[in-house]
């Protein structure tokens, strides 16, 4: 389990880096989104990952470390109100740039400049 | 009550900027008054939590009364009241400023402008690493919106860079918490320090990679060389009360690095001790080389006082890069005077600015001002205070950190910093006699300026005479407060063993 585990993390926070560094908003925030799941499932896995094991009642006996649910929930959260901040900042974007690229111009734009 | 004022600089601004963002509360006079009183009381508080600290007790808040390690703790020493304080007064002179008309152009700007307060109080006071995250994206949620405060296409197009760069910072930041998390089994800062003395050797590795990606992410808040990139159009395009606000933002990065890497990684940590300062060191002198360049380049003031910026984030990481009890109390002092006076400046780029009309804050040539004397007279003490001319705080400071150099950091710093002053004074004398003087025939132009503006402003630049009075009590402050931080134990011991001063 330990290496899906960890290759799932892998390609999730490969493809969220990759995205984040495009050039237009839209895969920006999609990308920003895949690497916050990357993030999440990663906290979560940091107190060890054990299967069958109870909530903790009692003290005694084999149960998961509560306390990267708590982090992960917390930084879901967060990450939820970021990732709408970020669909509408790049909305108004669009609409007061006319384009969607995240320096606020086009390539043809940038090409135009240079010549 | 006594007991419970350490959790109030975060309470209050909670209380005030929900009830603010009820839109139907009240009018304009309402709410700009109830605004500045909250930031008053929360100087008050500031200043009562300063006295009490000042004798080196350290205290701590237990929420919900769960003692550490277990529970969410506050806790107040040197540092933190100090940084409490500093933010009190640049917030007041920043509120007392928009009052003059800026909060006036957008939406919920007095709202806002307490969250993003309770975030930074927050930053200052949390004993644990989870929290420091939780007020890291409080501050900047709440700063988002306020770099959009007023609208505008250079705005939103900083502010695109500037929150992807955070989110990608915020995720780093989930990633090297989970990492310490993993490795030592706690999140209280003085209790990993307890744990990491007792580290299995093969974790070393993993502490490591945790503690440097800490670092890139306290870096990107701080705006050390290569993830600076961010700052100087945001803080150019940023409203003026916000921008002056937003200097204290680098400062909590500094803030940042100087605690966990005092109080984690400090003398006890064994091999893992200090591992932050050959990095810190070399980029903060590339980040004082590079703000030096910008000033010189920079054809707008608002861009100026922001590279001006990135310059004393330079000098204020050489600081911890140099690592000794000395450099810290030294930079702590040169903190105190830039956080204070570049806000200033920012606030009093933004006057010139409405006075010019047209030509703005563009260092060219312009229409003469209405009150161009008292606008030339505030320009000249601000300028004179951030390039490190005597008789002002940042010369002293700036000599003190000089003076704490060793033999082999004084060959690197000693020329680099000195050369950066003689850049800042290049540059803004040449914007002063291009602003002031070199203005085209014509009437005196704009409307003038509403008196909180001036208050505001003047509040600000009048703390850097004030730190040349008080240099020697400061002074003897940060030295103290660098000793506290070069003792860990006391932190450590105050918290874990149950010997502070239990709430």
């Amino acid at each position: 389990m330990e290496s899906l585990y960890a290759i799932t993390t892998g390609v999730l926070s490969a493809c969220g880096l990759y995205l984040t560094l495009r050039g237009r908003t839209f895969p920006v925030v999609v990308g920003l989104t895949l690497l916050s799941y990357a993030v999440n499932l990663f906290l979560f896995s940091m107190g060890g990952l054990t299967t069958d094991g109870a909530v903790v009642l009692d003290g005694a006996g084999d149960y998961a470390d509560p306390l990267p649910q708590a982090l992960v929930l917390t930084a879901i959260v967060i990450g939820f109100a970021m990732t709408a901040f970020a669909v509408i900042l790049a909305m108004r974007a669009r609409g007061d740039m006319g384009n969607d690229h995240v320096d606020g111009r086009t390539r043809e734009d940038s090409e135009e400049s240079r010549r | 009550m006594i007991q419970h004022l350490i959790v109030l600089p975060v309470v209050l601004p909670l209380v005030m900027g929900v009830l603010l963002l009820l839109t139907r509360f009240g009018s304009t006079g309402l709410k700009r008054s109830a605004s500045v009183i909250t930031t008053l009381l929360v100087a008050v508080v500031a200043l009562a939590l300063l006295l009490r600290a000042s004798n080196g007790e350290i205290a701590y808040y237990a929420l919900g009364d769960w003692q550490p390690p277990f529970g969410i703790v506050l806790v107040v020493d040197r540092l933190s009241a100090l940084m409490l304080m500093l933010t009190a007064v640049l917030a007041l002179g920043s509120v007392i400023f928009a009052c003059g008309g800026d909060d006036e152009k957008g939406s919920n700007f007095h709202g806002l402008f307490q969250f993003q307060l309770m975030g930074i109080n927050g930053a200052f006071l949390t004993g644990d690493l989870f929290n420091l995250f939780v007020f890291f994206e409080v501050l900047l949620l709440a700063s988002y919106a306020l770099l959009l405060h007023g609208g505008g296409k250079s705005r939103i197009q900083s502010a695109v860079h500037y929150v992807v760069l955070n989110l990608a910072g915020s995720a780093l930041f989930l990633i090297a918490v989970g990492v310490l998390y993993g490795a030592t089994g706690t999140l209280n800062m003085a209790d990993m320090a307890a744990r990491l003395v007792e580290l299995p050797a093969e974790r070393d590795g993993l502490v490591t990679a945790g503690a440097l990606l800490l670092l890139v992410v306290f870096g990107l808040k701080a705006a050390i060389l290569p993830l600076y990139f961010w700052l100087p159009r945001a803080y150019a395009a940023a409203p003026a009360p916000v921008a002056a606000l937003f200097a204290i933002m680098t400062k909590v990065g500094v803030y940042a690095i100087l605690r966990v890497y005092s109080l984690i990684f400090g003398d006890n940590a064994g091999n893992l001790s200090a591992l932050e300062q050959p990095w810190v060191w070399w980029m903060a002198l590339g980040t004082l080389v590079a703000g030096t360049v910008g000033v010189l380049a920079a054809r707008d003031l608002r861009l100026l006082v922001a590279y001006l910026v990135l310059v004393s984030a330079g000098t204020l990481l050489a600081g911890v890069g140099m690592g000794t009890p000395a450099a810290t109390a030294s930079l702590l002092y040169y903190l105190l005077h830039t956080t204070l006076v570049t806000g200033g400046l920012f606030l009093l780029a933004d006057m010139i600015g409405q006075q010019r009309g047209k030509a703005g804050t563009r260092i060219v040539k312009g229409r003469p001002m209405t009150q161009g004397g008292a606008l030339a007279t505030l320009f000249f003490i601000g300028a004179a205070a951030v390039a490190g001319l005597p008789p002002l705080s940042g010369a002293i400071g700036k000599v003190l950190l000089l003076d704490a150099a060793e033999a082999g950091q004084r060959l690197w710093l000693w020329p680099i910093l000195l050369i950066s002053g003689l850049a800042a004074i290049i540059a803004l004398s040449r914007a002063g006699s291009t602003l002031f003087w070199r203005s085209q025939d014509g009437d005196r132009g704009g409307a003038a300026l509403p008196r909180p503006q001036w208050v505001g402003v003047g509040l600000l630049l009048a703390t850097s005479p004030l730190l040349v009075a008080l240099a020697g009590p400061v002074n003897d402050y940060t030295r103290a407060t660098a000793d506290q931080l070069d003792n860990p134990d006391a932190m450590v011991n105050a918290l874990i063993s149950g010997n502070g001063d239990t709430p």
